[in-house]
C-alpha cells in the first residue's frame, strides 16, 4: 500500500497540487486587474460603460463556472479561436473570478466615506493621488475577507477544468484512482489536500487581515 | 446559429430541464434542513458535539463538491454504498449545502440575545418552544439573505453533477452538441436557462427578504 502510494501516486499528486496551486494563484493574479478595470466602469457615469461592465458582471456571476468552461472548449475552437488548454482554462477561471472580485470592491469602494474624497480634492490632492492614496487602500482593506473567500472559492473551483481535459490536483486523482483501482483512498487524499490548500489560504488571509488592521487607527 | 437541434430534441431537453430543477431544490432543501438540525445540536452541546459538528461543516466546506462527487459515487462502492448517479447527486449536493447552511443557523443562533433565551425558560418554556417562537423568528431577518445566496450559488453548482453522468440539462445539451457539433446553440440555451433561473431566484429571494424583516419596517 505504501509502496504503491510512493511509487505511483506521489509524483502525480505532486504534479496535480502544482497545477492547481498555478491556476488558482494565476487566475486571481490574472483576474485582478481586470475586476479593478470592470469596477471602475461599473461605477463610471459614462452609460454605455457602465451598461456593458453591468451585463459582463451579471453574466459571469449568473452562468455556472462549468457552462463557461464549456463554452471555452468546445465553443470557441468551432468559431476559430484555438488557444492551449491550459491558457483557455486560465483565462476562463480569470474572467470568471474578475466579476466576482468587481462586485467585491464595488462595495469595498462605496464603503468610504465621501466626506474624505471632498476633504482631499479640497486638500489639493488630484484624481490620481485620491484614487492611489485614499480609495484603493480602504477599499483593499475593507474587502480583504470577501477577497479572501475568493481565492478560496476559486482553489475549489479549479477543480473543474479536470472535466475539459486539463490536469490538475482532481485530474491527478482520477488518474491514479483508475489506474490503481482504488477510488476511495486517492479521492480521499485528493480531498484531504484541497482541504488543507483552502485552510491554509483561509489562515493566510487571517494574518493579513491582522497585519492591515494593525495600520487603522 | 441554427436552433433546430433544440427543437428537434425538445423532449430530452425537459427531462433534463426537470432534472436539474429537481435535484437543485431537493438537494438543497433536505440541505437546509440538515444544517438547521445540526446547527440546532451544535448550540446546545458542548465539548467534542460541538467541534464534531464544526469539523463536518470545514470538511465539506473546504473539499470541492466535485471530489465529494467523486467519493460518493466512485468510492463508496469499495465499502459496499452503491448509489444510482442520481441518488450519489443527491447527497452529495445536500451534504454540500448542509455544510454551509450550518454556518449560517450558527451564526443566527449567536446573534439571538442570551438574556432572552433564558428569561423564556424562566417563564416556562421548554427547549422546543424557545427554539420555534423566540429564536428562529429573530434570527430568520438576519440570515435570510445568506439563505438566498445559498440558494443562489447551488443552482449554480449543479452543473457540475452531469460529470457523474446524471442526466441534468447539462449533459443532455452537452451530448447533444457533441454528436450535432452545434455546440454554440447548445451552450447558448445552456447559458442562457442559468442566467433567466438564477435571475428568478434572486428575484424571489428579495421578495422573501422583504417579507422577512416587513415589522422592522413599520
Amino acid at each position: 500500500m505504501i509502496d504503491l502510494f510512493l511509487t505511483e501516486a506521489l509524483p502525480v499528486f505532486v504534479d496535480g497540487i502544482q497545477a492547481t496551486l498555478f491556476y488558482a494563484l494565476g487566475c486571481l493574479v490574472v483576474g485582478f486587474p481586470i475586476a479593478v478595470l470592470i469596477c471602475a466602469m461599473r461605477m463610471s457615469t459614462i452609460g454605455p460603460l457602465k451598461a456593458l461592465a453591468t451585463v459582463y458582471i451579471s453574466f459571469l456571476r449568473g452562468v455556472p463556472l462549468m457552462v463557461q468552461l464549456l463554452i471555452s472548449f468546445y465553443c470557441l475552437p468551432v468559431l476559430g479561436v484555438n488557444v492551449a488548454p491550459w491558457a483557455a482554462a486560465l483565462f476562463t477561471l480569470a474572467i470568471c473570478t474578475s466579476a466576482y472580485m468587481a462586485e467585491i470592491l464595488r462595495g469595498g469602494f462605496l464603503g468610504i466615506p465621501y466626506g474624505q474624497i471632498e476633504a482631499a480634492q479640497i486638500s489639493g490632492l488630484t484624481r490620481r493621488q485620491i484614487l492611489l492614496w485614499i480609495q484603493v487602500p480602504q477599499a483593499v482593506r475593507l474587502t480583504l475577507p470577501a477577497l479572501v473567500n475568493e481565492a478560496v472559492a476559486m482553489v475549489k473551483a479549479s477543480s473543474l477544468i479536470s472535466v475539459v481535459g486539463v490536469l490538475d490536483l482532481t485530474r491527478a486523482a482520477q488518474n491514479v484512482a483508475s489506474s490503481t483501482y482504488q477510488p476511495l483512498t486517492f479521492y480521499t487524499v485528493a480531498g484531504a489536500l484541497y482541504l488543507v490548500i483552502t485552510m491554509s489560504v483561509a489562515t493566510g488571509g487571517r494574518w493579513l487581515e491582522r497585519r492591515m488592521a494593525a495600520g487603522r487607527r | 446559429m441554427d436552433f433546430s437541434v433544440l427543437t428537434d430534441n425538445w423532449p430530452q431537453i425537459l427531462n433534463g430541464l426537470v432534472l436539474t430543477l429537481k435535484l437543485w431544490l431537493g438537494g438543497t432543501l433536505s440541505g437546509l434542513a440538515l444544517g438547521l438540525l445540526l446547527a440546532t445540536i451544535q448550540v446546545n452541546s458542548i465539548g467534542v458535539v460541538w467541534h464534531a459538528i464544526r469539523g463536518y461543516s470545514a470538511v465539506f466546506r473546504g473539499v470541492p463538491l466535485l471530489i465529494q462527487l467523486f467519493l460518493l459515487y466512485y468510492g463508496g462502492p469499495s465499502i459496499g454504498f452503491v448509489l444510482s448517479p442520481v441518488a450519489a447527486g443527491l447527497l452529495g449536493l445536500t451534504i454540500y449545502s448542509s455544510a454551509q447552511f450550518v454556518e449560517i443557523f450558527r451564526a443566527g443562533f449567536e446573534s439571538v440575545p442570551r438574556g432572552q433565551i433564558e428569561a423564556a425558560r424562566i417563564s416556562g418554556l421548554n427547549r422546543f418552544q424557545i427554539l420555534v417562537h423566540i429564536e428562529l423568528p429573530q434570527m430568520l431577518i438576519i440570515i435570510v439573505p445568506s439563505l438566498v445566496n445559498l440558494f443562489v450559488i447551488m443552482t449554480k453548482e449543479t452543473a457540475i453533477l452531469s460529470v457523474i453522468s446524471i442526466p441534468d440539462l447539462t449533459a443532455v445539451l452537452n451530448g447533444i452538441g457533441s454528436t450535432t457539433y452545434a455546440f454554440a446553440e447548445t451552450l447558448f440555451a445552456l447559458a442562457a436557462f442559468y442566467w433567466i433561473l438564477l435571475e428568478c431566484v434572486t428575484m424571489a429571494g428579495r421578495v422573501l427578504e422583504r417579507r422577512a424583516s416587513r415589522y422592522l419596517i413599520r
